[in-house]
């Protein structure tokens, strides 16, 4: 009997031609066919067919980013995300997860992400535990180290400063003016510790002549609840942002970051059995926009030189999932003073991939060093990013390179900002 | 059985000699699950995986599997379109994919020497470093490792010009069944000391040794290039111009051909304004001196409108040279929409029979009610039928298996052969008689006896088993 809640059929599509192994960045780092696209499409098809254990799947499909560059190599379309998909949360039933799995996740999931009392929370801890000599006192004693798992901890270090904020940020309502209305995802990590990067994001719409409206009652966009195979939680929150962006008429649903706007944009993949949300969901994610697309067609004008050698590490899901590609090069190419080099394995993940980095440290370190030394050679002084996990983990890259001092890592909105703001 | 416990002791015996890092011996179900296949049909699931990274260890594994009587299965990264790295027997899977770290190339001998595990595509970038060129190109080429390539003598579309693997190579290291290290060949173009083992070892499919460096020729690269695109209404008419260019003196560096099924098929996928009311698609490349391009361009776009030739466009920049070629790697993802098996035949037949072929095809087609479009290189000869079905239907996969055996035959009655550049491995072997007949496949069977007398060099693979025939089907 077939296990019909693995993506089954969806694996006879692969004609196994191996096109997707040099795009793959666990099999370049990891060596071996059973960590590449095709040898995992290969697993999860036995597995369905009783022929390995879910045990057996398990470390492979674990050790995938879902950074999801297989499908654009892909000659004949392979659904590589659904399978994934339908994988991980088959595992998350049927497999032991180990401790440190469940103790990230349920810190994560269950108890931050969804909810936006806890993120204020977290995000004051964070804010607290930043301006007290605690951070200090903690990274001396090593205290972090005892509690917190080896990635996290890594982390823990680079993690930006939270902004003193004393109540939660309100987002006033623009004068209604210009053609375009567009509805801001916000991003729950966004919101915690990159806002000064959504506040950018909404002047630079305003400057552009686009109205903004903030919704209210919008929600995580459960991306990282995906990956993690708890699809559940993910259609609760997707129908919950659904409903929140139905509150107006917008052309346009924009956000920042990479991995969220993947998740946005696959709404209707996610609630496709649901015959009650499905067109609901195929209209929410139909208007999902990167802000750098929105940009690139605006007339904002660029007052200020940005004097700097970048290069550019495009966030997979951006690319990948999103498809898009050259809207972040436009608006590269339009910034006064901006260097932009293309670097070398540039498509190649970070090894970042929402928390692959924090659950599988090492892994996600073997990929980082295997990136870095095209960063290197290009001999930049900036890293432009359009994923906070992206942008954390190039931080990261830079620092284990010993080039925290050379290298700077920013957002493109930031960027933008600075020649336009 | 049997086996299964001598490829224990193997391993066991590889183990305690401590030769190869833990890491690179694979033996866990996940791992040797991952080495069952290649891009053709087939699953068998090896006893190990061991990946080698110096003609030393190839060596101690062969000399121990030769011992033991354990089959020895050469992979590179599993491309083949034939079943030739599918471990039919169990026994040790030899992953060279990570052995890659020699590609050098020494521009005054125009040679470069390479390991088995290096990227095709990668020696031909390295070459342009010096201006030179690998001239074969297998579609799997930024995929595929040379050590594959050698095994089975791989083509593509330079084929016509250029010639195939077996072409370039002027010498070989190799590992035989008994785990010496020889060197065959050498470093020359010239070079006829004794038998011509070189040639007879690319292309045995890793059934006479075990390839584990190679010494290969480079041709200077061509200035330039320029891509054709020419329409033809009736496809006899695209037979008469291939020919009347041929003729001209002129030999394309490519020359393919779409025929109407999978033209219509990329422009109900991705419509690229191509007409679906024209018989048969040309795409022509010549390359050489600009200047004596220019002047051939315009003796190609002749020959094609003497003969019926509807349209012919010429490629005015890089950028549209590539919008044309879209059409033709669109047709793989085009062809699978529908349903997702796809069976790529490569029978090849002699240039001049590419029309008789070509209707034999659509009776084949038609008779077997199978869908099949046809494309491929048009300039040498080699077609790419391909039949598009699902495995999951028995039915329709035995009529399909009933159609390959008849695009064989017929191939074969044209003067032509069972398989242009995709190898024999499992999925031919039954029909090896038939083009040979049974002396001729006696005579490679003495050959193989006399290189690996207790047949552990990929068993199972271009010799068929007693009453063997095609099947596609699982199970």
């Amino acid at each position: 009997m077939v296990d019909k809640r693995l993506a089954y059929q969806e694996t006879f599509d692969c004609v196994q031609c191996g096109y997707c192994l040099p795009a793959c960045p666990t099999y370049q780092t990891m060596n071996k066919e059973t960590h590449s696209p095709r040898g995992r499409i290969n697993l999860v098809k036995m597995a369905a067919e009783g022929k390995i254990s879910y045990d057996d799947l398990k470390e492979p499909i674990d050790m995938c980013l879902g950074c999801r560059a297989c499908e654009t190599a892909c000659p004949t379309n392979v659904q590589y995300g659904s399978i994934l998909e339908s994988a991980k949360e088959v595992l998350r039933i049927e497999t032991k997860r180990s401790k440190r799995e469940r103790f990230i996740e349920s810190a994560l999931f269950e108890k931050l992400l969804p909810h936006s009392s806890m993120l204020a929370i977290a995000k004051f801890g964070l804010l607290s535990y930043q301006r007290l000599p605690l951070q200090f006192v903690a990274r001396k004693t090593g205290i972090l180290n005892v509690v917190l798992p080896k990635g996290m901890v890594a982390f823990e270090s680079i993690i930006p400063m939270a902004e003193r904020s004393k109540e939660k940020k309100a987002y006033e309502e623009d004068a209604p003016q210009g053609t375009v209305k567009v509805a801001y995802f916000l991003g729950c990590l966004m919101d915690t510790m990159f806002s000064t990067i959504n506040d950018q994001a909404i002047q630079l719409l305003r400057k552009a002549g686009v109205h903004v409206t903030v919704v209210k009652d919008q929600s995580c966009c459960g991306a990282l609840q995906s990956h993690g195979g708890d699809l559940k939680t993910a259609r609760q929150l997707a129908k919950k942002n659904i409903e929140a962006f139905e509150s107006g008429s917008f052309d346009y649903i924009v956000s920042s970051i990479g991995g969220c706007g993947a998740m946005l944009v696959e709404y209707d993949h996610l609630l496709k059995d649901e015959p009650a949300w499905k067109e609901r969901a195929e209209r929410f994610s139909k208007k999902h926009a990167d802000i750098s697309m929105v940009l690139a067609q605006s007339n904002l004008t660029y007052n200020h030189h940005v004097h700097h050698t970048a290069v550019y590490q495009p966030s997979c899901h951006m690319t990948h999932v999103q498809k898009n590609v050259d809207a972040p090069l436009e608006l590269i190419a339009k910034v006064p003073g901006l260097n932009y080099v293309p670097m070398d394995k540039q498509d190649l993940c970070c090894g970042s991939a929402g928390i692959y980095n924090i659950v599988n440290y090492e892994a996600s370190m073997d990929i980082l060093d295997y990136k870095m030394p095209a960063v290197v050679s290009a001999k930049p002084n900036l890293i432009i990013t359009t994923n906070p996990g992206c942008h954390l983990q190039m931080k990261m890259g830079v620092e284990r390179e010993g080039m925290s001092h050379q290298i700077q890592v920013k957002h493109l909105v930031e960027v933008i900002a600075e020649s336009c703001l | 059985m049997n086996e299964n416990r001598n490829a224990t002791e193997l391993v066991q015996r590889l183990r305690a000699k401590q030769l190869i890092n833990e890491s690179r011996i694979l033996t866990s179900l996940s791992d040797r699950a991952s080495y069952a296949y290649d891009a053709s049909f087939g699953h068998h699931i090896p006893e190990v995986v061991i990946q080698p990274t110096a003609t030393e260890e190839v060596s101690e594994i062969v000399t121990l599997a030769n011992e033991l009587h354990v089959p020895v299965y050469p992979r590179g990264q599993g491309t083949s379109l034939s079943g030739g790295p599918i471990p039919v027997y169990g026994g040790v899977v030899l992953d060279f994919s990570q052995w890659d770290d020699r590609l050098e190339i020494y521009p005054d001998d125009m040679i470069a020497v390479v390991s088995p595990g290096v990227i095709t595509g990668h020696i031909d970038e390295a070459a342009k470093a010096f201006s030179m060129m690998y001239p074969p190109d297998p579609s799997s080429m930024n995929v595929s490792t040379i050590g594959g390539n050698l095994a089975e003598n791989a083509g593509g579309p330079r084929g016509l010009k250029y010639g195939v693997t077996k072409d370039y190579v002027l010498g070989l290291e190799i590992v035989t069944a008994n785990g010496d290290i020889i060197r065959t060949g050498g470093q020359t173009v010239k070079n006829v000391t004794g038998y011509d083992l070189t040639k007879l070892i690319v292309g045995s499919e890793g059934t006479l040794a075990v390839i584990t460096e190679a010494t290969l020729k480079l041709v200077p690269r061509p200035k330039a290039n320029k891509t054709m695109l020419v329409l033809f209404d009736d496809l006899i008419d695209s037979g008469k111009a291939i020919s009347a260019i041929l003729r001209e003196g002129i030999t394309p560096s490519k020359l393919e051909i779409m025929d109407q099924a999978s033209i219509k098929a990329v422009e109900a996928y991705q419509p690229t304004g191509l007409p679906i009311d024209v018989e048969a698609l040309l795409l022509i490349e010549i390359d050489g001196h600009p200047l004596a391009i220019e002047e051939e361009a315009e003796q190609v776009r002749g020959c094609c409108l003497k003969n019926g030739a509807r349209e012919v466009q010429i490629a005015k920049s890089a950028e549209e040279a590539s919008k044309f070629w879209q059409a033709r790697k669109l047709v793989s993802p085009a062809i699978v929409q529908v349903k997702p098996t796809k069976i790529s035949e490569d029978a090849t037949v002699p240039r001049s029979k590419i029309p008789e072929m070509f209707r034999i095809l659509k009776e084949i087609k038609n008779a077997n009610n199978i869908d099949l479009v046809v494309f491929g290189h048009a300039g040498d000869g080699n077609l790419h039928p391909n039949i598009i079905a699902d495995v999951r239907d028995e039915e329709e996969m035995k009529r399909v298996e009933k159609a390959v055996g008849e695009i064989f035959e017929a191939a074969i009655e044209l003067g032509g052969t069972l398989s242009g550049e995709h190898g024999i491995g499992t999925m031919k072997a039954p029909f090896m008689e038939m083009e040979l007949g049974a002396k001729g496949l006696a005579m490679m069977k003495t050959v193989k006896e006399s290189f690996d007398p207790n047949n552990i060099l990929n068993p199972g693979k271009i010799f068929p088993e007693k009453g063997q025939k095609l099947v596609l089907r699982d199970g």
